[in-house]
């Protein structure tokens, strides 16, 4: 059925190395994502209608246009308008980020709008001052519910990274791709085999994932 | 008996309409006066000017004779020695129990962990839940929740205590829980200002009663004038929506 | 920017734009198919299919659409199952839609509240009534905007089609800039037809998501 390809010489750790170079480019990704998702979530939640307006048709972008879509632009417009050679690789860490930072900033303006004010008048009320109040009130229950949402990210970043072989990246898809091609004589059937265990390997990546999401999300659930 | 609380000519605004208007009010060290009102006449605001939620528009609220300061760090001083219970839940979700009673103790009052929390305990104990020191928040009732959210009140050792409809959100068979509870202040000596719906509760544990209507303070008196004996037709007509005679 | 290229263009991208349209809701329509019987399933406790509905949702929720097709299109081939590119798109985006189609309905199954059973239980109505005319439609309100937040996502999913040879917008746009090299016109083109395409259900979306309070950005 195909398998046997793997078997053979260093296959199988080309195709990990492949997964690798997905999880790398997703890692890089979710890093910036996290890191200006949240301050643009907490610039988002100062009410500014200037922030406003630029974070509404920002994230309107993000939720209409495809990644893929944007990965050309970048990828091909970048270099054609600006002048600009980006790799394959920049590109993809740009509109991956791109498209982290906005579902990001949502996120962190959620949880910040979805924190009870009577949290803050009962922390005050105690004596705490306004740096108490955020440090060991609000902060860590914006964390809790933050952490799992992050997470889930996580895996959606892994499962969009799977595009950048459209642009000419070496990850799994195409290592797989080129395993086939380099045995077509001796194993016809390889595409079967190498495409049903990449696929078993997104799933062993992913799962374990969304199964820590899930379980932080129902433990910090008030 | 000397006086502990003295709010002069306390007025309130929200956007032109007038909420608390030229208010003045005196409260005795140990005494408990409970404000009852109907929906609206600003009994809640009334408590949240007190300790600082909302500022005020004109007048001054005194602290054991000194004016409170509206300054956000004398603030914080300030609701240390006024400690106050809301109506909705409003302990801290992340923290258990005991955590959430120790928090403001330790972080604020730079008290020490371990006495913190043999005094949580004691507190616990006496209103029946100790048990539960370990639980958090979603575990446990509405009257439960009350009942911590009193002690996590009560451990900062308020000089006066605010109580705000802190039964209202609550199953009518949670109700004498927490009620029973702010009778045992009472009965202790504790300085209290109460904003409740519940009459009978009201005459058990008020030293003095006051009723507010529009931003005003409308009659007062004892329980017993106050209950058998109002004064201004506007008392009894409010009284007579309790009754079913 | 050249208007003579983007007119010379145009015929090309709105065929592909029609294909795009065409398998991605006939993607929709069958994720939609698959998503309520699962989610029947799964409300409903039916053993060993509900467990089975799990392991679907689970295996398609943690792999990318892209793998899932490639796995559909060059491999099962190999093991005597061939299918068109064009039903494989359609199958591809109903299987994975009907992943997040199955959670959504079900969650609007869930939060039907126990009071509205026991009310219509207390007029009278037999359970077959209660579930078609209190259940059902109610379900179905409080699923709408997540079941919308799907349907963007897979509309946008559609992307990948190219992928496995379909004349998709995608696959015009690339092979015209390898071509051509008009590389403005074309992304401009693409995202152009993309907007026509999304726009109009992320406005709609959002009036919803306005009149229910629900929250509908990502998947």
């Amino acid at each position: 059925m195909g398998f046997e390809v793997l078997l053979k010489g260093n296959n199988f750790i080309r195709l990990l190395g492949g997964l690798g170079v997905a999880l790398y480019i997703s890692l890089i990704s979710v890093a910036i994502s996290i890191v200006f998702g949240i301050i643009l979530g907490a610039l988002m939640s100062l009410k500014n209608p200037v922030i406003n307006a630029f974070s509404r048709v920002y994230l309107e972008i993000v939720r209409i246009m495809p990644q893929m879509v944007l990965l050309f632009i970048v990828y091909f417009g970048a270099t054609k308008v600006l002048g600009i050679n980006l790799s394959a690789e920049v590109s993809a860490v740009i509109v991956f980020s791109f498209w982290g930072i906005a579902e990001m900033s949502d996120l962190v303006r959620g949880a910040l709008s979805g924190i009870d004010r009577i949290q803050y008048e009962s922390s005050m009320a105690l004596g705490m001052n306004t740096m108490q109040t955020y440090i060991h009130v609000i902060i860590p229950q914006i964390i809790r519910r933050l952490i799992p949402l992050s997470i889930n990210l996580i895996t959606r970043m892994i499962k969009t990274t799977s595009l950048v072989m459209m642009i000419g990246i070496v990850e799994v898809l195409k290592v797989g791709q080129q395993i086939i091609e380099a045995n077509r004589k001796s194993s016809p059937n390889a595409a079967f085999g190498v495409f049903a265990t990449i696929f078993l390997l997104y799933f062993l990546a992913c799962y374990p994932i969304s199964v820590l999401s899930k379980y932080l999300e129902k433990k910090w659930e008030n | 008996m000397e006086e502990i609380l003295k709010i002069n000519n306390l007025s309130k605004k929200f956007n032109d309409i007038v909420v608390l208007d030229n208010l003045s009010l005196s409260v005795k060290k140990g005494e408990v006066v409970v404000i009852v009102g109907p929906s609206g006449c600003g009994k809640s605001t009334f408590l949240r000017c007190i300790n600082g939620l909302e500022d005020i528009d004109e007048g001054e609220v005194l602290l054991d004779g000194e004016k409170v300061s509206r300054n956000k760090k004398n603030l914080s001083k300030t609701r240390e020695r006024i400690g106050m219970v809301f109506q909705s839940y409003d302990l801290f979700p992340h923290k258990n129990i005991l955590q959430n009673i120790t928090l403001a103790p330790i972080k604020v009052k730079k008290r020490k962990k371990a006495d913190a929390e043999e005094e949580a305990l004691k507190l616990l104990d006496r209103v029946g839940l100790l048990s539960k020191k370990d639980s958090y928040p979603r575990q446990l009732s509405g009257g439960q929740k009350q009942r911590v959210a009193i002690i996590r009140a009560l451990i900062m050792h308020p000089e006066v205590l605010l109580l705000d409809e802190i039964t209202a959100a609550l199953d009518p068979e949670m109700v004498r829980e927490v009620l029973d509870v702010v009778l045992s202040l009472a009965k202790e000596g504790r300085t209290m200002l109460i904003v409740t719906h519940e009459m009978a509760f009201a005459r058990a544990v008020a030293d003095r009663l006051i009723f507010l209507e529009g931003g005003k303070i409308v009659e007062e008196g004892s329980p017993a004038e106050f209950f058998d004996n109002p004064k201004t037709e506007r008392l009894k007509s409010f009284l007579q929506t309790f009754s079913y005679e | 920017m050249n208007f003579e290229i983007i007119k010379e263009y145009m015929p090309l991208y709105i065929k592909a734009f029609m294909l795009t349209i065409r398998i991605g809701w006939m993607g929709i329509a069958l994720s939609f198919v698959i998503g309520v019987i699962s989610a029947f399933i799964m409300h409903f406790k039916i053993p060993i299919a509900s467990k089975a509905v799990k392991v679907y949702i689970e295996i398609f929720r943690n792999t990318p659409l892209l793998v899932q097709l490639f796995f559909v299109y060059f491999g099962l081939p190999k093991i005597g199952i061939r299918i068109s590119a064009e039903a494989c798109g359609v199958i591809g985006l109903g299987l994975l839609g009907g992943s997040y189609m199955a959670e959504s309905i079900r969650s609007g199954l869930g939060a039907v509240k126990v009071s509205q059973t026991e009310g219509a239980l207390a007029l009278g109505m037999t359970k077959g009534q209660l579930f078609r005319s209190v259940i059902l439609p109610q379900a179905f309100t409080l699923s709408v905007p997540a079941v919308i937040a799907n349907v963007i996502f897979l509309l946008k999913e559609t992307s990948v089609f190219s992928a496995i040879s379909l004349m998709d917008l995608m696959f015009t746009a690339k092979d015209l800039i390898g071509l051509y090299y008009n590389t403005t016109e074309c992304l401009f083109m693409l995202v152009f037809f993309y907007i026509i395409m999304l726009l109009p259900v992320s406005v709609i979306g959002s009036i919803i998501e306005k009149k229910t309070g629900f929250k509908m950005f990502g998947e």
